[in-house]
């Protein structure tokens, strides 16, 4: 198995529920958005009950739970913009 | 706001359409005491620069200005300012809105109201 880092920024309501904005994250090579999301629904129970509204962006680009992260990726995780519409 | 209008001010130009944005003192029946908004600094650009592409595919315009703060934001308070210059209104105008539109739509900005019996983020749901 083969680790790699991945930078999580995390905004508004999901950077609280974490308690910081940005976190590196070692996932396995091959990972997806969803593989770097279950890493913090694990461990925060209040993410996981908003995990159906967040919107993901993979290096600034939205992105799905599917796709997959490099090594360096920078994963956004984004609650609900003001509009109410999702990014 | 003048920074806006006088990035985007050309010669060739007959109009120039500004939406501002400002701080509302009531929400959902709520008072507000003030705003805080929070922004994905590098992704906003990034968005900001589409709404640019997708507005000059449809309309023929001169300028175009979007500046939104971030941060602690008082009542009144302007927080966003979205300037378009156009050789006629018709384009200016249209343009104008639709910025703001896509803005509220595709753009990575939060905004947290913080009232007296407590604080949420609009968009959440709560």
């Amino acid at each position: 198995m083969i680790a790699m880092k991945v930078k999580v920024k995390l905004f508004a309501a999901a950077r609280e529920i974490v308690g910081q904005g940005e976190v590196a994250v070692d996932v396995r090579e091959g990972s997806t958005v969803g593989d770097v999301m279950e890493h913090f629904f694990a461990r925060y129970p209040k993410l996981k009950g908003i995990a159906g509204s967040l919107v993901f962006a993979v290096n600034r680009e939205v992105a799905q739970r599917g796709a997959s992260v490099q090594e360096g990726d920078e994963v956004g995780v984004l609650p609900p913009v003001s509009g109410g519409s999702g990014v | 706001m003048e920074r806006a209008v006088s990035a985007v001010s050309k010669p060739t130009c007959g109009a120039v359409a500004i939406f501002v944005g400002t701080v509302r003192g009531f929400s959902r029946g709520r008072q507000v005491s003030y705003l805080e908004y929070e922004a994905y600094p590098e992704m906003a650009i990034a968005k900001m620069r589409q709404i640019e592409q997708e507005i000059r595919e449809k309309w023929e315009i001169e300028g175009i200005a979007i500046q939104h703060r971030v941060g602690r934001l008082g009542i009144g308070v302007a927080s966003v300012v979205v300037a378009v210059s156009a050789p006629h209104r018709e384009q200016a105008l249209e343009a104008c809105a639709y910025a703001i539109e896509r803005l509220k739509q595709i753009v990575p900005i939060w905004k947290k109201e913080v009232s007296p019996d407590g604080s949420y983020w609009v968009g959440m749901g709560s």
